[in-house]
């Protein structure tokens, strides 16, 4: 049986761990150089690798899954450097490429566990030098030893914000402001059903404690209005919760709003996509154990929905295990279900607390860029409800029409906001505007004279 | 824009140019942060009129930080190791 | 439900039906537009957007030149021109085989009154200096060039409604008849429609409709597999072609290069379901190949999206235009065989002279549905 796997992130790796057990050598590919993912991606190797500096709480974690990496990459068929860039789910055959040659990996099974990446709300002046995701911001940090500015500003919501200022702030970067788009009894609310995760909701009140305890300066429910500078960063304006205006200078800003899956291969597989109400993001749709509506797809990971490091490595084992279950093994999975059903009820919890303001998103100026690529602004993309041709009345239509998400990321960035921008000016809701369809190749590919 | 380097900063010197100028780096560097802790600004210039950029996402996902290096071609310079010699040009 | 009256229903929304409703509605007509999908959302949306008059078969050309006259003053009639530009369409050789092949269409050019001008083998590189050494000569048609796709039949679309016609999207006709003197359409949702006059406009699927009137066709899906890059200098003006049509390229002023060549695959699929196209990987890198044989400056450029769409091919590559030869009332115009988006405005002109003078100056005898033998 031929399996391959698309990931070596935390589902990716356990995933790949239960097929080995099982005595299946899986194809296990992936874009970078090294596994890991994005949360426990370990720095080149001639950057220090101490799992205490670069993980913090998560150390113990993120030792344990690189063991599990380094044990599985000589047993399985390890395929670093390289692109997943289209799947045929009809022919079972992934399109690769690495180091600039096609290939093509025939596969009975596949398990996509292709991750995820931050969900941004544009914001005016969000495309200058030194304004990155948050996820960009921790990476910079953790994988390269920088910080991306001598004085940053943090702005969004979510558990990264408050984890992220708190590294940099370790690291000895100075921390401009930490704004956060959620106001505070918003998180309050939320808290008796954080509890279910103890240990995660605490580490999140102790770097807030943190910053706080070193005066560092924190607001909540602020509007973002504009990063401020012509050629680069210079600082950022935002309305507090009683409404005054305020500034802090900084020469860098961390953005992000949680995330979104990374789900390009799972649409360009036909798997049909659900939009969840609760984390308010499209999904490609699974069961419980990963099985997805197409024959020989399973999903697990953020890629398959956020559910965060713990969850995808429980997931990516089960999607293994139900893999190896369609394929006639008897595996016992009653005790990692019931483990996965808790993570969930906390994963709803915190996407209460943490909201996605989709009416920052909404209100975006007329003149603010919205699409990074096409260089578009929101008053671009309202226009085609009112311009020369018939009104986008939903997403891919108003693609065709202004460009939006027609540029090298494919709308990964601008696609949530476009959206919202869209489900405001039509006065419907942004899950029946629809989300932008994956089109190959999954990343830009050169055109090669030789195959 | 400039990184600013944390820790880490004892490795071993490289060195590579950006638009013929000289940029100093250290071994591990990304393309990325070679260029951006090394004094070079930005990566590219949007191509409708709409300002310089310097990546966004470090982890390849928003294809805001291609740039064309001679003998690689056009490549994501956050997902590039900085080598010694190379000679990068923006956009 | 009660039946919706109108004076022409019109089946397909892509180029040819919008422009039959804006045609009609601008002299009068009540028409009712219905399509399955979106706006434009198959062969007219997705193509290559090239508005190319060189190298067709001498018996489109008349209906061509008509169509190109009114892509001149699309601005007025609908407007946005949608982005259409007159660069020229530079049809390439790249043997002596297909120079003769040029040379020869010379006088069928000549004979329609089209501009075309042969660039021979000294001049061409002298002329373009980008092309690659594989290409031996060209011929050089001034008044062509390309527009936007995805913008035509949306644009043509509103202006036949703010003219008064009536379009419905998501709007499937499952069920077709005709009573003698009425065509009673019923739709996926229940609606009934009727009219005296229906115009089948309707792509692939409009074999289907000329199928549910007695006068099955042999036509086929075909998909255009379609490529565009990243923004990159702009550098090439001319609308690019080969004879043989293996591959073809432009360049917008944004600096995307749009390339085709070879056929995605696709399942049209039953009424009811939502049909699909895709592109296929390995026709995307040998389109990839002959571009850069045309143009070698295109190695190492980044690919950014691949797509196709659904269109309907006929065993002579050329469409089926005209009266019905079972019903009275009905028109078709389908089955452009992969080269309909240039023809699309004059289809509704055609359509519309049809219906409301009885006649057209364009000779449509080669069209005629009756020139296949009869389908099983």
């Amino acid at each position: 049986m031929k399996v391959a796997v698309v990931g070596a992130g935390p589902a990716g790796v356990r995933a790949v761990e239960v097929l080995l057990g099982a005595g299946i050598r899986p194809v296990w590919i992936d874009e970078a150089a090294d596994g890991g993912g994005r949360i426990y991606q370990r720095p080149p190797a001639p950057l220090q690798r101490d799992p205490k500096a670069l993980y913090g709480f998560e150390a113990a974690r993120a030792s344990d899954l690189h063991a599990a990496l380094d044990a599985a990459k000589p047993r399985a068929d390890w395929r670093p450097d390289t692109l997943v860039w289209n799947i045929h789910s009809g022919r079972k055959q992934l399109n690769t490429l690495n180091a600039g040659r096609q290939g093509v990996v025939e596969y009975d099974a596949a398990i996509l566990c292709t991750g995820a990446m931050d969900r941004v709300v544009p914001v005016p002046g969000w495309t200058l030098p030194g304004v990155t995701t948050m996820g960009g911001a921790q990476i910079a940090l953790k994988s390269q030893g920088c910080g991306i500015g001598r004085q940053v500003a943090f702005l969004g919501s979510g558990p990264l914000l408050w984890l992220v200022a708190y590294q940099y702030a370790k690291a000895g970067a100075q921390i401009a402001a930490v704004l956060d788009t959620t106001a505070f009894a918003t998180k309050l609310a939320a808290a008796p059903g954080l509890l279910r995760g103890p240990a995660t909701f605490a580490k999140g009140l102790y770097y807030v404690a943190w910053l706080r305890a070193h005066g560092i300066r924190i607001a909540e429910g602020v509007t973002p209005l504009a990063i401020e500078g012509t050629g680069d960063v210079t600082g950022i304006t935002w309305r507090d919760a009683a409404g005054r205006t305020q500034c802090a200078a900084c020469d860098a800003v961390g953005l992000g709003w949680g995330l979104k899956p990374e789900a390009q291969l799972a649409d360009l597989a036909g798997i049909p996509f659900d939009f969840d109400a609760l984390q308010h993001n499209w999904v490609p749709r699974r069961d419980a154990a990963g099985r997805s509506p197409v024959p020989g797809l399973y999903l697990a990971g953020d890629g398959s929905g956020i559910g965060g490091a713990e969850v995808a490595e429980l997931a990516g084992a089960r999607a293994a295990m139900a893999l190896l279950q369609d394929a006639g093994h008897a595996v016992e999975t009653a005790a990692l279900d019931r483990r996965l059903a808790g993570l969930a009820r906390f994963r709803a919890a915190l996407e209460k607390a943490f909201p996605f303001p989709a009416h920052l998103a909404a209100g975006l100026p007329d003149d603010a860029l919205f699409c990074r690529c096409e260089g578009l602004t929101a008053g671009e993309l309202r226009a085609t409800i009112t311009g020369p041709t018939v009104a986008a009345p939903e997403l891919n239509r108003a693609k065709a029409v202004s460009r939006a998400g027609m540029g090298r990321c494919q709308g990964r960035v601008c696609g949530p906001a476009a959206a919202e921008i869209l489900a405001a000016k039509l006065g419907c809701t942004v899950a029946e505007v629809g989300r932008l369809r994956g089109q190959a190749p999954v990343k830009p590919i050169p055109l090669v004279a030789t195959p | 824009m400039r990184l600013a380097r944390l820790r880490d900063t004892d490795r071993v010197p490289l060195h590579l140019s950006l638009e013929g100028a000289g940029i100093a780096a250290l071994e591990g560097d990304t393309l990325l942060t070679a260029l951006l802790a090394g004094g070079g600004g930005y990566l590219r210039e949007g191509e409708f009129g709409d300002g310089r950029r310097a990546g966004f996402c470090l982890m390849g996902a928003c294809q805001d930080c291609w740039v064309a290096v001679e003998g690689l071609g056009r490549v994501r310079a956050c997902a590039t190791l900085a080598r010694p010699g190379m000679k990068v040009t923006r956009g | 439900m009660t039946e919706t009256r109108c004076e022409v229903l019109i089946v397909g929304a892509g180029g040819a039906g919008c422009s039959a409703a804006l045609h009609l509605a601008l002299r009068g007509s009540r028409v009712v537009l219905l399509e399955r999908g979106q706006v434009g959302g198959q062969a007219s949306g997705v193509n290559y957007g090239g508005v190319r008059q060189q190298g067709r078969n001498p018996a489109e050309l008349p209906i061509a030149r008509k169509s190109r006259e009114i892509w001149g003053r699309m601005k007025q009639l609908a407007g946005t021109e949608a982005e259409f530009t007159v660069t020229g369409h530079l049809k390439l050789a790249r043997t002596d085989a297909e120079e003769a092949d040029l040379i020869a269409y010379l006088d069928v050019a000549r004979q329609h009154g089209l501009p075309l001008r042969m660039v021979g083998r000294n001049a061409i590189h002298v002329e373009y200096p980008w092309l690659g050494p594989k290409v031996v000569a060209g011929s050089f048609a001034p008044e062509d060039g390309s527009a936007n796709p995805r913008l035509m039949a949306p644009a043509l679309a509103r202006a036949a409604r703010d003219a008064g016609a009536t379009i419905h999207e998501r709007t499937e006709v499952v069920e077709y008849a005709h009573d003698g003197t009425l065509f009673h359409l019923r739709t996926l949702a229940g609606g009934t429609f009727s009219a005296p006059v229906l115009l089948n406009l309707a792509g692939f699927w409009g074999g289907r409709i000329a199928a549910a009137f007695g006068e099955a066709v042999p036509i086929v899906p075909l998909c255009p597999n379609m490529v565009v890059t990243e923004p990159v200098r702009y550098f090439i003006e001319p609308n690019l072609g080969v004879v043989g049509g293996n591959v073809y390229l432009r360049q917008i002023p944004r600096g995307n290069i749009i390339i085709g060549g070879g056929h995605g695959e696709s399942d049209p699929g039953q009424p009811g379901d939502t049909p699909w196209s895709r592109p296929v990987p390995e026709v995307t890198m040998q389109a990839a190949r002959l571009a850069i044989a045309l143009v070698p400056a295109l190695e190492g450029v980044q690919i950014i999206r691949t797509w196709s769409g659904i269109d309907g091919q006929m065993p002579d590559r050329i469409p089926v235009i005209g009266p019905s030869s079972t019903t009275p009332g009905l028109f078709h115009a389908f089955g452009f065989s992969g080269h309909g988006f240039q023809l699309g405005p004059a289809i509704g002109a055609i359509m519309s002279e049809l219906v409301l003078d009885g006649r057209t100056d364009i000779p449509l005898e080669p069209f005629r549905i009756t020139r296949f033998a009869p389908a099983a």
